[in-house]
């Protein structure tokens, strides 16, 4: 079906903060895009700053910084004043602890307070904060402390006993952790009392633009996950694409619904609303429907930025129910995690009134690098065009998928509607500037001075560009980009287990689950009994990346160097000749 | 499909089934009656849609999307199961 463009009207594209997308492009200019934020008296620049101590030192002291709902639906706000002094108060709390400038600061929690106080207030005191996902399990938690030599972590009782307890003494760098709240356990302090004795004093650690800021651990298709360090000039891209790709203005209401364990939940769930003046909305609560719709109404969310799988589980109610609730407030909805299928824009906009619009990045790039904006057509389906600033192109792929690089040179693909690897031009402020501790890793995310996505697009006559697949095996479930090895390497250790492969198998709601195929060693039958006892150990250690689905298959396909083929698994999975593996990304 | 409305027992044994199959060693009687199942089994959405899927299967009763916030604790669910359709 051919999905008709959302055109803008003439009220809408006057107001936006775009309003000249190729003007503006054309003139765009990082370092001149630095007037926009305030700086540091010594030519330094720290994120915290641009957050939080420029607002609390200014006109929007008393302006509502963080609006918390909790799972009770009571809300407490702090103002820019308070979250600046609860900072002030985090950061002189790790000097009292001996964690210094560039030591790593992590955290895991869900959607509280003490998130932002704890992120903010770390990199105040100049050290690298790395967010986990809280529901990941036991396992990928102890992995990325240990990748990331872990001085501290924050979490919260509850997640403490289930995840961390029994894992921290495998992190031998990890000196402290601190429970969010009033109540300590054991070796791991309750939080608040200790902010509460700490001194409100102004704390902020001068930093260097190209100082590490923020560490953000992602899968890969082979080996641990990768560590991508971010430095505090992100927080340029993030104040500058929340303006043109997210419309944000300083008397917003802004609700990002991203995991803080992911790159979202950080660059859009804290900073950005913030370098803006916004008011940031949180929700403790889990996704249900009726809950959503009472947060946008409620709160008076004027900009939201959630995820397909979001909205697509609000599709599946009927359209009454977002009648029942008033959304007058709500003026800009985005959305990222995976492709935005045109019906959810197309039912955005018959059902709120507004379209959603689409756009694409990914931990390594820090910020939105594509979009649909505000005073622009969106066409259905499609992620939109390059952010200003950012420089974006499609690679011909080898025989591997990957972008093909001969002699050095890699080779740009010219015509309209040809597919090729999403390659970005260095130069963007966000841009990870290591994978921690992994330089080979990081050189080979490089080819002929272009970053390679890994995944693959075209683009349109009009320079649209439309999401096709992955060049590789990652998968996109929910929102969250899991790495079929981790949870082939934790599929392995269990005795039954000789051999597994794991997919993204296509869901309408989720985009893809994670899906295993695993062979037994001798001695083991394929039994239900043996199924199910593979779903629970493999939930036991990754939590919600665990596999969903787990199938018994003797005769996995392999590589020549004897690999499990995960592309054969798949196309055995979709029902596609197996011999065709070219015809695979066109189902997405 | 209309069907009987069902004893509290038979609901309880249909809803520890559907969790199994989500998450087979949950622990079920560790968790209290009234407490928030996806908080105390750490369901995210998806295995909350998985968890609706088995229950209707199981039952033979239509559960609409509207009926989700009626499945949060053992309890609740209990409830929803034996008030018929």
């Amino acid at each position: 079906m051919q999905w008709q463009p959302i055109g803008k009207p003439a009220s809408i594209r006057a107001a936006a903060n775009l309003r000249d997308y190729t003007a503006t492009c054309r003139a765009f200019d990082w370092t001149a895009a630095r007037a926009a934020l305030s700086g540091l008296p010594d030519g330094g620049l720290n994120i915290a700053h641009e957050a939080v101590d420029r607002h609390a030192e200014g006109a929007r002291a008393d302006h509502v910084a963080l609006r918390w709902v909790d799972r009770t639906d009571t809300v407490t706000e702090l103002t820019y004043a308070e979250l600046a002094e609860r900072t002030n108060r985090f950061a002189a709390l790790l000097r009292e602890l001996g964690i210094h400038r560039g030591d790593r600061v992590y955290t895991l929690l869900g959607r509280v307070p003490d998130l932002y106080v704890v992120v903010l207030g770390a990199l105040k005191a100049g050290c690298v904060v790395s967010p986990l996902f809280s529901a990941f399990g036991p396992e990928p938690v102890r992995q990325r402390l240990v990748l990331g030599g872990a001085s501290l972590l924050v979490t919260s009782p509850a997640l403490y006993r289930r995840k961390v307890r029994d894992i921290r003494h495998q992190v031998p760098t990890l000196r402290h952790v601190l429970l969010s709240g009033a109540t300590g356990e054991g070796d791991a302090p309750a939080l608040e009392p200790m902010l509460t004795a700490s001194s409100p004093a102004p704390s902020l650690v001068s930093t260097a633009p190209d100082d590490a800021a923020l560490l953000h651990f992602t899968s890969g298709t082979t080996g641990t996950p990768k560590g991508a360090l971010h430095v505090h000039e992100a927080v340029l891209a993030h104040h500058v694409t929340a303006a043109y790709a997210l419309d944000l203005r300083a008397d917003d209401v802004f609700w990002c619904t991203a995991d803080p364990g992911w790159v979202t939940g950080t660059s859009y769930g804290i900073v950005a609303p913030l370098t803006h003046g916004a008011t940031l909305v949180s929700d403790e609560g889990d996704f249900e429907a009726h809950r959503w719709y009472r947060v946008l109404d409620r709160q008076g969310v004027t900009v939201w930025y959630t995820a397909p799988t979001a909205l697509r589980m609000l599709m599946r109610h009927g359209d009454g129910l977002a009648e029942g609730y008033d959304l007058s407030a709500l003026r800009f909805i985005a959305s990222v995690g995976e492709p935005l299928n045109p019906e959810a824009v197309v039912w955005g906009q018959a059902t709120l009134g507004l379209p959603v619009h689409d756009n694409w990045w990914q931990t390594e790039t820090g910020a939105i690098m594509i979009g649909n904006f505000a005073a622009e057509e969106i066409r259905p389906g499609s992620m939109g065009r390059p952010v200003p600033g950012v420089e974006v192109c499609l690679l011909r792929r080898g025989a591997e998928g990957r972008a093909l690089v001969t002699g050095g040179r890699v080779h740009p693909v010219t015509a309209a509607g040809e597919e090729g690897e999403l390659a970005i031009r260095p130069g963007w402020p966000s841009m990870f500037r290591a994978y921690w501790n992994d330089p080979e890793r990081y050189a080979s995310a490089f080819a002929d001075g272009w970053y390679l996505s890994g995944d693959v697009a075209r683009r349109d006559a009009d320079g649209y560009y439309w999401f096709v697949g992955r060049a590789d095996d990652m998968i996109k479930s929910a929102g969250h980009l899991v790495g079929p090895f981790e949870v082939e390497s934790v599929l392995l250790a269990h005795p039954a287990v000789a051999e597994a492969g794991v997919i993204g198998k296509p869901d309408p709601v989720a985009g893809e689950l994670v899906k295993a195929f695993v062979s037994l060693r001798p001695g083991h039958a394929a039994t239900e009994e043996l199924r199910l006892e593979l779903l629970a150990f493999g939930r036991r250690a990754l939590g919600a990346v665990a596999p969903k689905e787990i199938e018994f298959d003797p005769d996995l396909p392999h590589t020549r160097s004897g690999k499990v083929m995960r592309r054969l698994l798949k196309a055995r999975e979709l029902g596609l000749p197996e011999g065709d593996l070219s015809t695979l990304e066109a189902t997405r | 499909m209309t069907a009987e409305p069902f004893t509290p027992d038979r609901a309880r044994d249909a809803v520890r089934t559907a969790l199994l199959g989500i998450v087979p060693d949950a622990e079920l009687d560790d968790v209290r009656p009234d407490e928030n199942l996806r908080q105390a089994l750490e369901l995210d959405s998806m295995d909350f849609l998985a968890f609706v899927r088995r229950l209707a299967d199981a039952t033979g009763k239509e559960i609409d999307e509207d009926d989700y916030p009626r499945l949060e604790t053992l309890d609740s669910c209990v409830g929803f199961l034996t008030t018929g359709n």
